[in-house]
């Protein structure tokens, strides 16, 4: 990303003045200012939670600040829902589309704002209006097409060429590059310089440093519902940009030692899965995983990732292949025949399949073991030995909680995450299966699993890492494999490849298998 | 709607008609058991489409109504008392009276709906339960009232149930006159016109529902209205964004959906038969829900679907007028409990999805929360 030397203009289109919002138990903004200037890409950087989309929320009108004042070009506004926002010229991508799949891209752009003749929505001059707009801004979209069957990229693309629809002239982007491969992105970052060329101004919320200060022109940090400052890129790093968001000194880059790879600890010889809708999502996929490894697999979502980490543990069947843990054959397997062969599994979606949110931190901890001793005796639970332990892994994994009894629902997703953990890595396992253990994790959080995982594999654990996050990958694995439409592309060393390499691969560029 | 619902639909009205030709044979010609069939198929399905569309209205702004059953009842017995009072105790005429019947029901179905959505929508109670509120105060509320106003000592009319004004009128379209010339002096010919005739010779709730049909699949995804009305019931919280009133439009869809049940409801006792009794809705506001389901929450569908039913109950009709004449190797045909199941029969397999999946609105059921 080249460097941005545009001469920041003055004119301040948008500032909030001592914005307070309380939630209930959450001073969410505390006595927040902000400003925004014309043709700028101001980025506001925080960890989840600290009350960044709070602010937005508030700017756009979906809630109401309880203290303070929105001034939008240098007038005091009362913003008191949406339609009052998009008046004013403030348009919104949020960080889940609010895209509705089963509608054309044409009847997504105008709902809302439709264009009527004689009672008919009059589609022709909506897709007119929407393919000036893609032209103008170099924003392809096809009025007719199904947003449900668009790739993500073109969803986004949707939702910018809605704001622009409205004649949004400040845009706020929530986590933009959440959902986004590295091309991706930098073709976002692309679109965005372009906008604010035309004299749009951005408000890009992320957690993401690089891209803060690859892109933003200012960047405002929040913590716990408070600014903490307004830097420019030139006069900060990634480090101290960190330290800003976290409130102490982060290790951004995980020190571990060189990995001591022993034995195969899994091996998965030409495996065949199909997703939900019974199609092939993983199709002949062979690897092996050592102990004292880790094996990272990246990739852009949805290219057979979940699939292979369900066949793994035993959540979904195998069509063909075979998959040997620690020498013993668990193809087709139960999950428990699985976790008893030794497998740690942390999945994808942590509140749909890690917990059982409505139950307590103390018997989430012991779903793996609930059924034998000393958990259960002549199938009678023991409440005293599940509190035991309980009380042992809320304080060996840091788990914040007032108490076990808490239901793990109501724990902050890093917490969630953490009793998952503990739950897993406190068993005798031989296999860590991690699927993007981190993702939507705050700072803190990342750092802590990040340094659990590491010292699993020096404790001669085999660990396979799947995530989306290529940053997590690089800085995690061994050996990397790249899988893109069901197949695995490349394996290589993380030392003798580069992002670059690995992003092309992951958008298909098919090139000669390195050994 | 697929070609192959639309197909398992013919296949089935053309068997159940089938069925009748091939039974009354000996009495009766061909032409005139099939348009009979037909006509009988159109005036029985009328509660069933208006009750589909009702539900189309509610799912497709995200608000499952299970409860068309009890609205339908209500407003049957409301709408068919208010033409009593009107007739009986403001001495209306009975054409008025009617008409004031007619608009008691809708109004019922409407207030009935307001509750269903005051639960759903700003109470957020799980919307099935919401639902089987509707259908047993439904029940109790009818049949006490029933029972208070006319039957027994002290009861409002003594005991008597006083005469209502009588039923809506069939409106005569006049094909057999503008035919008649073509025949010239073949009796048979005029015979088979005016059999055709009787097909569109339907009472003004038939005639209306088919109409509504039309003109709710036009709104649903034509106009502004439907837009909106889709994208609250798929991802309200994207309309929200975009400035649309989520709340107002689940609510307006809502009440819609009601003043349909509420003609369903009226058909029962001001355009069919002018008299009330207990539980006279028997199921047809669920049987409503599968042809809503069937027709994939889209009104052409659901009406199509509700045609099946129709025919299925025109079967039993026709079964009973045809009994003695039943052949030996059909002889299961004449008990009347056995023909009496294809509607519900019918129903299962729709529901079974194996004539292939329908998918709701992706809010259906889901109280929306800022």
């Amino acid at each position: 990303m080249t460097e941005n030397n545009n001469i920041l203009s003055d004119e301040i289109v948008l500032e909030a003045r001592g914005i307070t919002k309380q939630f209930p138990g959450v001073l969410a903004n505390d006595n927040i200012n902000f400003d925004l200037r014309k043709g700028e890409i101001h980025a506001l950087l925080g960890e989840n939670g600290a009350g960044k989309s709070t602010l937005m929320n508030l700017i756009y009108g979906l809630h109401n600040p309880d203290k303070g004042e929105i001034l939008v070009n240098g007038k005091p506004t009362a913003i008191n829902s949406p339609i009052d926002s998009i008046k004013l010229g403030i348009g919104m991508v949020h960080q889940h589309f609010m895209l509705i799949p089963v509608f054309t891209v044409a009847e997504n752009i105008m709902l809302g704002d439709e264009t009527v003749k004689n009672g008919m929505l009059d589609q022709k001059a909506v897709a007119a209006k929407i393919t000036q707009i893609s032209s103008q801004y170099g924003l392809e979209v096809d009025p007719t097409a199904l947003v449900g069957q668009l790739p993500v990229g073109t969803q986004q693309r949707v939702e910018i060429v809605k704001t622009l629809y409205r004649d949004a002239k400040i845009v706020i982007l929530d986590e933009p590059t959440a959902v986004l491969t590295p091309q991706e992105a930098d073709d976002l970052f692309r679109i965005m310089r372009d906008l604010t060329a035309r004299g749009v101004s951005i408000i890009f919320i992320t957690h993401k440093l690089k891209e803060v200060l690859a892109i933003a022109d200012r960047i405002t940090v929040m913590r716990a519902g408070r600014t903490v400052g307004t830097v420019l890129p030139k006069d900060t790093t990634s480090e101290k940009l960190a330290t800003m968001m976290v409130g102490r000194e982060v290790n951004l880059v995980i020190i571990k030692k060189q990995a001591v790879p022993k034995e195969p600890m899994l091996t998965v010889t030409d495996l065949h899965v199909n997703d939900v809708r019974d199609y092939p999502a993983v199709r002949g996929v062979s690897f092996e995983v050592r102990a004292g490894e880790v094996l990272g697999i990246a990739g852009v979502q949805g290219n057979g990732q979940t699939e292979l980490a369900e066949a793994l543990s035993g959540l979904r069947p195998t069509k063909k292949g075979h998959v040997l843990l620690a020498g013993k054959d668990i193809t087709n397997k139960t999950p428990r025949v699985i976790t008893q062969a030794g497998l740690a599994n942390i999945p994808e979606d942590r509140q749909q399949h890690g917990l059982i949110l409505s139950y307590s931190i103390g018997d989430n901890m012991a779903l793996c073991d609930y059924y034998h001793q000393p958990f259960s005796k002549r199938g009678v639970m023991q409440p005293k030995a599940l509190d035991e332990n309980a009380q042992k892994l809320i304080k060996a994994f840091d788990v914040r909680t007032p108490s076990a009894f808490v239901s793990a629902g109501k724990l902050s997703g890093g917490n969630q995450q953490k009793v998952i953990v503990a739950r897993e890595l406190s068993r005798s396992v031989k296999l860590i299966l991690a699927s993007q253990p981190t993702r939507g994790l705050d700072v803190g959080s990342i750092e802590y699993i990040h340094g659990e995982i590491i010292k699993m594999r020096d404790r001669d654990v085999a660990v396979l890492l799947i995530s989306a996050e290529l940053d997590e990958i690089l800085a995690l694995s061994d050996r990397i494999a790249v899988m893109y439409r069901g197949q695995i592309v490349a394996i290589v060393d993380t030392k003798k490849t580069t992002r670059e390499q690995l992003g092309l691969w992951m958008a298909g560029a098919h090139v000669q298998t390195p050994q | 709607m697929d070609w192959k619902r639309f197909g398992f639909i013919a296949l089935i009205i053309t068997l159940l008609i089938g069925t009748v030709v091939y039974v009354g044979q000996t009495r009766q010609t061909p032409i005139l058991i099939i348009t009979s069939m037909l006509a009988t198929t159109i005036a029985v399905a009328t509660p069933l489409t208006l009750g589909a569309l009702s539900g189309v209205y509610c799912e497709r702004a995200g608000v499952v109504n299970i409860g068309i059953e009890g609205m339908m009842l209500t407003s049957a017995f409301f709408g068919w008392l208010g033409g009593i009072y009107m007739f009986q105790i403001f001495h209306m005429a009975a054409g008025v009276s009617i008409m004031f019947g007619v608009f008691f029901a809708i109004i019922t179905g409407g207030l009935m709906a307001l509750l269903l959505a005051a639960l759903s929508i700003t109470f957020k109670v799980d919307q099935i339960i919401g639902g089987t509120v509707i259908n047993i105060l439904a029940v109790g509320l009818t049949g006490f009232l029933n029972r208070q106003l006319f039957f027994g000592k002290g009861s409002v009319f003594g005991g008597n149930v006083p005469s209502s004004p009588g039923v809506l009128p069939t409106i005569h379209v006049p094909i057999t006159e503008i035919f008649a010339s073509l025949c010239g002096s073949s009796a048979t010919c005029l015979e088979n016109v005016q059999a055709i005739n009787r097909v569109f010779d339907q009472k003004p709730i038939a005639i209306s529902a088919i109409l509504l049909v039309f003109i709710s699949h036009y709104i649903l995804f034509n106009t502004r209205w439907g837009l909106r009305t889709r994208a609250v019931g798929e991802h309200p919280r994207a309309a929200d964004t975009v400035g649309i009133n989520v709340i107002k439009m689940r609510y307006a869809n809502v009440i819609i959906g009601g003043m349909f049940a509420g003609l369903a409801g009226a058909y029962f006792t001001i355009e069919s038969v002018p008299s009330f009794e207990p539980l006279l809705t028997n199921g047809r506001g669920f049987i409503s829900l599968a042809a809503m389901i069937f027709g994939n929450w889209t009104p052409i569908g659901a009406w199509a679907a509700a045609l099946v039913f129709g025919a299925s109950q025109a079967l039993l009709i026709n079964m009973q007028i045809f009994r003695d004449v039943i052949p030996p190797q059909l002889a299961f045909l004449q008990e009347s409990y056995i023909v009496g199941l294809t509607p519900y029969i019918l129903t299962m397999i729709i529901l079974t999805g194996i004539i292939g999946k329908t998918t709701p609105p992706a809010a259906d059921g889901v109280a929306y929360e800022k």
